[in-house]
């Protein structure tokens, strides 16, 4: 089994729909692009992974995503640790208002690590594979914000990774970022999809040719299609997929 | 050309406003200041009121100066501990959504708007029931309520600004909603937290109604809770009704202490506030 496996899953806004009944399993050590047009409903679709679904007005979630097998809408659900399991990427990069090091240790803090070497261990670490330690490790202890767009995503990548997620959710990681930077994202997810289940949502479909193994193709609402991006991309089975992967709708 | 017309119209609405505004402050100092200057001296702020003093005889206003530190102070930190959970509780993480919230928020803004000698009658009947007389405490309380509705209205709009996107960083990495508002929220927000009870404050060291019957006068230093303390306000009202000129100068001196200590306590605390928000990451 899968860590993420979704169940008969939809989402309502004050009755309109967020997106339609969705049954489908993300397939663990490789990218997973969700791609559509805007408004299909992809962002919704990963705010469900992490339930940070529930901090939006109005919304219903139906139906089960299952993560490692239980099924994460169960009540009693200790959302702490569910969030811990799934690092979350979104689509402007949000520092916490600390210093560098702090950006990164505080994941690991409220999850009870206290001493100091094993703290810098982890911040050390989470930068290198964040490739930001050389531009930042002789000030670690100034303010994030004082970080450019593109530094701050990669130490909002690092902090993710610092609670030793097992799935990485990305919500258009690359959006406000500049070609350069949005590179150096791109490279680092590459190197960690062995090691982590990504899901990537992205309205850019040269990014999607990039970097996905497998794609979910979502129009208004709907899981039009999924299939390893080779075939989905070079085959589409539906004539919708077919027509936004031409270009000639969105 | 319309268009150009409407914008030069509405910038020296704007600049007339703001003239007006300001302009009318500046009198308001300056007349503060320049009646109160020729009274101001050392003795004024380092005694207390001797025998004579409302006949225009020596000492200064010390027991004023102090009661109404001690009396503001305290208030506002009271303040502090009940205002700042009622904004926690408002935002939309805990209880904001909720009926009861609008309830709160309703009744938080009937509170702002009761006239300061209601509570301080309310409270003098608090204290009558509880056997207690005008006193350091009754003051406490009476002000405690005139400053809590402020204090927790303006934190509540503080914290509202703090984005949501930013609160979803610390709750993805599995932070629970007390570490989110005690790392990331309180510490975004400390600026304008700091307003909220500057704004606070203010209203409570200035406020004579609501001591007029809780903390009563004395011509004596604050000693205990239970006795009665001098404030500013009131000195300056004692000191304006007498029929002596010079004394009359000495209301005018007291009030520029008033204005002063607010002044200074303004400046420090936002001094360190942007000292606690250094690491903020909008500005």
């Amino acid at each position: 089994m899968p860590h993420v496996a979704v169940r008969d899953l939809s989402v309502t806004y004050e009755g309109k729909i967020g997106f339609k009944s969705t049954t489908v399993e993300i397939p663990d050590a490789c990218i997973t692009a969700v791609i559509g047009p805007s408004g299909c409903g992809k962002s919704t679709f990963l705010r469900c992974l992490n339930r940070l679904i529930d901090n939006t007005p109005g919304a219903r979630v139906q139906g089960e995503v299952l993560i490692d097998g239980t099924n994460i809408y169960d009540p009693g659900t200790d959302l702490s640790a569910l969030r811990k399991k799934l690092g979350l990427l979104s689509q402007r990069p949000q520092v916490l208002p600390m210093s560098i090091y702090d950006n990164v240790a505080y994941g690991p803090r409220i999850h009870g690590t206290r001493r100091r070497a094993e703290l810098d261990d982890i911040v050390r670490k989470q930068l290198e594979v964040a490739g930001l330690w050389e531009e930042v490790h002789d000030r670690l202890h100034q303010p994030a914000r004082q970080l450019s767009l593109g530094q701050q995503q990669r130490l909002c990548l690092a902090r993710g990774l610092a609670v030793e997620p097992e799935v990485l959710l990305c919500d258009e990681p690359t959006a406000s970022l500049d070609p350069v930077s949005s590179g150096h994202v791109e490279e680092r997810l590459i190197e960690l999809k062995s090691e982590y289940t990504i899901v990537l949502v992205t309205h850019m479909l040269r990014q999607a040719h990039r970097l996905a193994d497998y794609v979910l193709f979502m129009y208004m609402g709907e899981l039009v299609e999924e299939g390893p991006a080779d075939e989905l991309f070079s085959n589409p089975r539906d004539e919708r997929t077919r027509d936004y992967v031409a270009g000639t709708i969105s | 050309m319309r268009r150009r017309l409407e914008e030069v119209g509405f910038r020296t609405l704007m600049l007339m406003a703001l003239l007006s505004v300001v302009g009318a402050l500046m009198l308001l100092i300056m007349v503060v200041a320049i009646n109160g200057a020729r009274a101001l001296n050392w003795e004024m702020v380092s005694q207390v009121p001797t025998g004579g003093y409302y006949l225009a005889g020596g000492g200064g206003v010390l027991n004023a100066i102090t009661g109404s530190l001690a009396l503001a102070v305290t208030a506002t930190v009271v303040a502090i501990l009940f205002a700042l959970p009622v904004a926690l509780f408002l935002q939309s993480d805990y209880g904001g959504r909720t009926r009861f919230a609008v309830v709160v928020r309703t009744y938080l803004d009937l509170l702002w708007g009761i006239p300061p000698i209601v509570y301080g009658a309310f409270g003098f009947t608090l204290m009558l029931y509880m056997g207690l007389r005008a006193s350091l405490l009754g003051g406490v309380i009476a002000l405690t309520f005139v400053e809590l509705p402020i204090m927790a209205r303006a934190m509540e709009e503080v914290l509202r600004t703090i984005p949501r996107a930013l609160k979803e960083a610390s709750y993805a990495l599995g932070a629970t909603r007390w570490e989110t508002m005690r790392w990331v929220v309180l510490r975004q927000a400390m600026p304008g937290l700091v307003t909220a009870v500057l704004l606070a404050f203010g209203q409570g060291i200035g406020n004579a109604a609501a001591v007029l019957f809780t903390a009563g006068y004395t011509d004596n230093l604050p000693r205990s809770l239970f006795e009665p303390v001098a404030s500013l306000p009131l000195a300056v009202f004692f000191q304006l009704g007498t029929p002596f000129p010079e004394v009359q100068e000495r209301a005018y001196a007291s009030a520029l202490i008033l204005l002063v200590i607010v002044l200074v306590i303004s400046i420090k605390s936002r001094l360190l506030g942007r000292l606690l928000s250094k690491h903020n990451v909008l500005d």
